[in-house]
C-alpha cells in the first residue's frame, strides 16, 4: 500500500516535471524562431518534408471523407426533401470539424511520429550532443525549423483536406446521386459564413498544428536515447497527439459554437 | 546566434599555443577537487589534473570509469557537484550559455560514436560549423574543407554519406570537423576502439601530426594503453574517482604502483576490479533461490 503511494507520488512527479521541461523546450524553441526566419533554406527544407510530404495522405483522405459524408448526407436529407442542402452540411461538417481534426490525427500519424524519430534518433546517435559541443543550439538549429514547418503546414493541409472533401461531397452527390449542381454550390455560398465557420476551422487547425507539433519534437527531444527509448517517444506522439486533438476540439467548438 | 568571422589560417593556429596571459601559465585545462556523481553512484571524488597547452595528453582508465563523463564536464555538458573545472582561464561550470559557447567553438570534440549528421554528406559535414558560425563566401569554404579533408586522407570521399563510411573514415571525418573552426584544443573520446591495425596506426600519428602542425593541445581518452603512450607526452590514469597516477609514458611505465601496473599490463583483476559494485556473489546467488518464480 505504502509502495502504491510512493509510486503514485512518483509517477506523479514525474508527470508534472515532464510537462515543465516540455514549457520550458516551447519557449527556448519559440525563441529560436528569429533565426529560423533568417535561414528560409533551413525551414524550406522542412516544409517540404512536413507538409509536402504529407499532401498525398491528405488529399486522398480528404475525398474519401467528402465521399463518405455526400453519401450519408443525401440519405439523410433525402428523407425530408432536403437534399438540396447537401452542399451546406457536406462544407460544413468539413470546415467545422472533420476538416481540422481529421487533418491533425493524420499529421499526427504521418508527420508528427516523424519528427519524433528523426529528432530522437538524431540524440542516440549522439548528434545533438555533437552539435551542442560545436556550440550549435540544437533547439534553435534542428527543433526549431522544423516547429514552424508543422505549425505553418497545419493549417494549409487542413484547408486542402476542407477542399478536396467538398470536391468529393460533390462528385456523389451531384455527381452519382442526381442532386441540382447550382444548389450544391449555391446553398453553399449562402449558408458558409466567412468568419463564424471557415475562420473558426482556421483557428482551431491553427492550434492543432501548434500542439501536435510540440508534442512530435518534444517528445523526440526528450526521448531516452536508446532504440527501444526512440520507438517508445514516436509511440506517444501518435496517441498523446490524438488525444490532445481530440480533447481541443471539445474545448474549442464549446467555445466557438457554444452560444 | 552571433556570427564571427573565422580567425585567419596560419596566424591563429599558434597562438593557441601560447600562454594565456591572464593567468600566465601554461595550462590550458585546471580541474581540482572535483566531485560528480550520477545519482548514486559517485563518479569523480576529489579529482585533481592539469592539460597543458601543446601537449598531447592521454586519459587512461578502466571502462566506465567516468573518462567520457569527465570529457563532458570539461565541455560544459554536465556540471561538477563541487569543485572546479577551468578551461583556459574560464570557469566552465559558471559560464552562462552565451560565453559557454563562445568557449566550445575554440574547442573540438570527437565523439565515442563520431556524432556526425546522418542528414548530411562528408562535405557538408566538415562545412557545418563554418556555415553555422562565420559568413565566409561558399568558395572559401569550399576551400577550408577540402584542406581540412586532406589532411585527414579523405578529400576523396566528400560526396559520400556518413552511412557509406566505415567506423575508421567516420572518425577521421569527425576529426576534419573538429578542426574546422581552428579550435585551441580538442577532445578525443576512445578514437581508436575497433580500428584495424592500419587505421589504428594512421590515427595515432595523424592525431599527434595535428596538433603539432596546428599547434593544438590534444586530450585522448582511450584504454588502448601503447598507443595512445606512444604519442603522449602526459599520460593520467584515473580510477574508482581519482587520479592514481600522472606522469610521462615513461614514468607511468616504471610506476611501482599495483593499480597502474595492472592497467598498463592488461591484467584481468587486480587493485581495480573487473566487476561492477555489485553485492556478495554467493549471497545474490542464494537470494535468487529463495525468492518466488516470476
Ligand atoms: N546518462 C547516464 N545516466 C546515468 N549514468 C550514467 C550515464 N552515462 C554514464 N553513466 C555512468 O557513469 C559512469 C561513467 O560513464 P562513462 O561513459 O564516463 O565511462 P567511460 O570511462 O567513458 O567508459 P568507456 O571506457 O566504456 O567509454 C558509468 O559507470 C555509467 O554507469
Ligand atoms: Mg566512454
Amino acid at each position: 500500500m505504502i509502495d502504491w503511494l510512493r509510486s503514485l507520488g512518483r509517477d506523479g512527479i514525474a508527470v508534472f516535471e515532464k510537462i515543465g521541461r516540455g514549457n520550458l523546450f516551447l519557449l527556448r524553441t519559440l525563441a529560436g524562431l528569429p533565426e529560423v526566419l533568417g535561414r528560409p533554406r533551413l525551414l524550406l527544407a522542412q516544409l517540404y518534408s512536413v507538409g509536402v510530404l504529407s499532401l498525398l495522405i491528405i488529399l486522398v483522405s480528404g475525398l474519401f471523407v467528402g465521399m463518405v459524408l455526400g453519401l450519408q448526407g443525401y440519405n439523410t436529407l433525402v428523407q425530408f426533401k432536403a437534399e438540396e442542402s447537401l452542399g451546406v452540411v457536406v462544407s460544413l461538417s468539413l470546415v467545422r470539424e472533420l476538416g481540422p481534426v481529421v487533418t491533425a490525427l493524420l499529421f499526427a500519424g504521418r508527420a508528427g511520429s516523424a519528427l519524433t524519430a528523426e529528432i530522437g534518433l538524431m540524440k542516440a546517435t549522439e548528434q545533438l550532443s555533437g552539435m551542442e559541443m560545436m556550440a550549435v543550439d540544437p533547439i534553435h538549429r534542428v527543433v526549431a525549423p522544423r516547429f514552424l514547418a508543422g505549425v505553418l503546414s497545419m493549417p494549409l493541409l487542413a484547408a486542402i483536406f476542407s477542399a478536396v472533401g467538398v470536391y468529393g461531397g460533390w462528385f456523389v452527390g451531384v455527381g452519382l446521386l442526381g442532386v441540382d449542381d447550382g444548389a450544391y454550390w449555391s446553398q453553399m455560398q449562402a449558408k458558409v459564413d466567412l468568419y463564424d465557420d471557415i475562420w473558426n476551422g482556421v483557428i482551431k487547425s491553427m492550434v492543432f498544428g501548434l500542439v501536435v507539433t510540440w508534442i512530435a519534437v518534444f517528445e523526440g527531444y526528450d526521448a531516452v536515447p536508446t532504440s527501444e527509448g526512440v520507438g517508445r517517444a514516436t509511440t506517444r506522439t501518435v496517441v498523446h497527439g490524438a488525444l490532445a486533438v481530440l480533447g481541443l476540439d471539445f474545448i474549442l467548438t464549446a467555445l466557438m459554437f457554444g452560444d | 546566434m552571433q556570427r564571427t568571422p573565422i580567425r585567419e589560417p596560419g596566424t591563429t593556429d599558434m597562438d593557441a599555443a601560447q600562454p594565456n596571459t591572464e593567468t600566465g601559465d601554461d595550462i590550458l585545462v585546471r580541474i581540482r577537487d572535483m566531485h560528480f556523481s550520477r545519482g548514486e553512484r559517485r563518479i569523480f571524488d576529489g579529482v585533481d589534473l592539469d592539460i597543458r597547452r601543446g601537449k598531447v595528453t592521454a586519459i587512461m582508465g578502466p571502462s566506465g570509469t567516468g573518462k567520457t563523463t569527465l570529457l563532458r564536464l570539461i565541455g560544459g555538458q554536465l556540471a561538477p557537484d563541487r569543485g572546479s573545472v577551468r578551461v583556459d582561464g574560464l570557469e566552465v561550470p559558471r559560464l552562462g550559455r552565451a560565453e559557454l559557447y563562445r568557449l566550445r567553438r575554440r574547442m573540438g570534440m570527437l565523439f565515442q560514436s563520431g556524432a556526425l549528421l546522418t542528414d548530411l554528406n562528408v562535405f557538408d559535414n566538415v562545412a557545418f560549423p563554418l556555415r553555422e558560425h562565420t559568413d565566409l563566401p561558399e568558395a572559401m569554404i569550399r576551400d577550408l574543407v577540402l584542406i581540412k579533408l586532406q589532411a585527414v586522407g579523405l578529400r576523396g570521399a566528400r560526396d559520400l554519406s556518413p552511412a557509406e563510411l566505415s567506423g575508421g573514415m567516420a572518425r577521421r571525418v569527425a576529426m576534419a570537423r573538429a578542426i574546422a573552426l581552428d579550435p585551441m584544443m580538442i577532445m578525443y573520446d576512445e578514437p581508436f576502439t575497433g580500428q584495424d591495425p592500419i587505421s589504428m596506426g594512421a590515427l595515432v600519428t595523424l592525431i599527434r601530426r595535428l596538433n603539432d602542425a596546428l599547434g593544438l593541445t590534444s586530450i585522448i581518452v582511450s584504454h588502448d594503453v601503447q598507443e595512445t603512450a606512444s604519442i603522449s607526452d602526459h599520460v593520467y590514469v584515473i580510477s574508482e574517482g581519482r587520479v592514481v597516477a600522472g606522469g610521462t609514458p615513461d614514468e607511468i611505465e616504471r610506476s611501482d604502483s599495483a593499480w597502474v601496473q595492472q592497467f598498463m599490463r592488461g591484467l584481468p583483476d587486480g587493485p581495480v576490479p573487473f566487476h561492477y559494485p555489485a553485492p556478495d556473489y554467493r549471497q545474490d546467488l542464494l537470494d535468487g533461490a529463495q525468492e518466488p518464480r516470476p
